[in-house]
């Protein structure tokens, strides 16, 4: 059985009873179907992450001015002149 | 003809010919939102400087200055894609007052071609959806009949373009979401290879998945917004180094030569009878058309949902984490009940930020990822996604193209398949695999159900293989010659 309350701490997702108990049933309704995958043989084949053939490119490594520090700051919900701005929190 | 039911390609002709003026273009398709966004909700927010630009783009043209291809055509952006000045919230409360300072890539190049953005189609929230009715702006309509469902994600860009409120949208698919909704809605959809599109200023759903791409009314349109927004990007480090081929100038409709392969699980029992007929009415247009028609096998078809769903659930969870209310987005009022911890900070923000899909989506690939469990769902997916793609590669020595239904049924009922999450995600059946293995598809209109739903038909093609793909697109087209037909609504 899948510990929901658990998950959404790990997911840092606050969920009430209720959304508890349907996410319950239907994670393990949508884990049984995922399960299928366990029959087939993957020994020795190696897990594919970027599905096209591409090298990796890194881009010149220099200095450049993105964004200002008010554009930055300009969707803070919260803000102390430059600084982003929370509640006070213990912990 | 009036201006709204002209596609992409003739409204930029009239515009460099000088038969047009932007603003009564822009000017029209914005009447036209204004009159039906009402009814269908496909617009989340619209870009109200959109006639001034038109405006800046008729002087440049009257001083004789160059301008570029797509000049004073608007065009709508899904959501998804930042668009700077103008609000983006994903369809998500979370970002509800998200104003980018940036534009994605994709938009840079559409304005840097002289488009006009008409506005933000509506979205199913952070694309995690296939009817758009997990938008926390509201559900988005089907043009063609109220009643139903769009598609999703994408349906918002879809339904637009259906009802003539922008000559073309760009969506974004991540199992789907440009080619079910354009099928769903009489359109063409077309998703690129994986990275020909930079992903950059794109929100993150499933990065190894996600890619956009043009939704308009002819394979021709479609063509041209392709070569404009494909292209190397150095701030996406998956983007593609290939060159971009002219797909607009060099479209045919003689396949001649052509090998396409129709995949035998494509056509299994799901199949309904509406969506048979069209598909294989597209079949005899092919062959008449010159192509030969080959059988071919991908044996692992049954597993793409779980696999996809596994790699994008836990790309999601990841992705997702940015969401914590306190750089940008939403917060929770904290002003009452002060929060106990920090945890209990960011829980909160989210918990009340993120709807229901999302959280699911987010908590399946927590789950997934969590010690114990990685190796058996995560790992094993990206095993078997290798599989997948490998059964794909296989087929494609033995044709160059693959043609399918894009999904069993036309459009479904509002409401119908909203309540059982594995029912809406077996919907994807026909087009998951496709961004498993990072390959270019699209739907093209190919017919209507009974009801006069319409129906597409989908094409698949290797990697950067589009103009096959295309052409094969093309000359389904005009044999069925379906471009004008338009929804009730639209008049």
């Amino acid at each position: 059985m899948i510990d929901v309350k658990k998950v959404a701490h790990l997911a840092r997702l606050a969920i009430s009873d209720d959304e508890e108990k349907t996410y319950k049933a239907q994670m393990s309704t949508i884990f049984k179907h995922f399960e299928e995958i366990a029959s087939v043989d993957t020994k020795n084949v190696e897990p594919l992450i970027t599905p096209t053939d591409m090298k990796l490119v890194f881009r010149e490594d220099k200095r450049e001015v993105v964004l200002t520090v008010e554009e930055a700051m300009k969707n803070a919900p919260e803000k102390s002149g430059n600084l982003f701005k929370v509640p006070p929190v213990v912990g | 003809m009036s201006i709204i039911e002209k596609n992409l390609t003739e409204l930029c002709d009239a515009v460099q010919k000088r038969e047009l003026k932007s603003e009564a273009i822009t000017k029209a398709f914005l009447d036209q939102s204004t009159r039906l966004n009402p009814k269908l909700n496909a617009y989340i927010t619209m870009n109200e400087k959109a006639l001034e630009q038109a405006r800046d783009v008729d002087k440049k043209i009257a001083s004789g200055a160059k301008v570029g291809r797509l000049a004073g055509v608007p065009i709508a952006i899904k959501d998804m894609l930042c668009t700077k000045g103008i609000k983006t919230t994903a369809g998500s409360k979370i970002l509800h007052n998200f104003i980018p300072q940036y534009s994605a890539a994709v938009v840079e190049k559409l304005e840097g071609a002289g488009a006009i953005t008409i506005g933000k189609t509506n979205q199913d929230e952070f694309a995690m959806g296939s009817s758009t009715e997990t938008s926390h702006y509201g559900i988005c309509r089907n043009p063609w009949s109220t009643d139903y469902v769009p598609g999703g994600s994408s349906g918002g860009s879809a339904a637009a373009v259906s009802a003539r409120m922008a000559p073309m949208a760009i969506g974004t698919d991540t199992g789907g979401s440009v080619r079910q909704p354009a099928n769903f809605c009489g359109i063409v959809g077309v998703k690129p290879t994986y990275g020909r599109v930079s992903r950059y200023g794109i929100v993150a759903y499933a990065s190894s998945l996600d890619q956009a791409g043009p939704m308009g009314h002819t394979v021709q349109d479609c063509a041209t917004i392709m070569e404009v927004i494909s292209g190397k990007d150095v701030r996406d480090t998956t983007s593609a180094q290939e060159a971009v081929p002219e797909w607009s100038k060099n479209l045919t409709d003689n396949l001649k030569g052509l090998k396409i392969g129709l995949p035998k699980e494509y056509f299994a029992e799901g199949v309904s009878d509406d969506v048979r007929k069209v598909v294989k009415n597209a079949i005899d247009i092919a062959k008449a058309a010159g192509a030969e028609i080959v059988d071919v096998s991908l044996p692992l078809t049954h597993l793409g949902v779980a696999v996809y769903y596994l790699v994008a659930t836990c790309e999601a969870s990841s992705n997702l984490a940015r969401y914590d209310g306190v750089r940008f987005g939403y917060r929770s009022d904290f002003e009452k009940s002060p929060a106990v911890d920090v945890d209990d900070f960011y829980s909160r923000n989210r918990g009340e930020g993120f709807g229901s899909e999302v959280k699911r989506r987010i908590m399946l690939g927590t789950y997934a990822l969590s010690s114990g469990y990685y190796d058996a769902y995560y790992k094993k997916a990206c095993q078997v996604r290798r599989l997948l793609r490998q059964n794909f590669l296989d087929a494609f020595k033995k044709c160059d193209v693959l043609l399918s239904p894009a999904s069993t049924t036309p459009a479904f009922k509002i409401g119908e398949r909203i309540e059982s999450p594995i029912e809406m995600y077996l919907n994807d059946i026909y087009t998951t695999s496709t961004n498993l293995a990072g390959l270019p598809g699209m739907s093209v209109p190919g017919g209507f159900s009974k009801d006069k739903l319409p129906i597409g038909v989908q094409i698949m093609a290797a990697h950067f293989q589009e103009q096959k793909m295309l052409n094969v697109g093309y000359a389904i087209e005009k044999s069925l010659n379906l471009t004008r037909e338009v929804p009730n609504v639209v008049r």
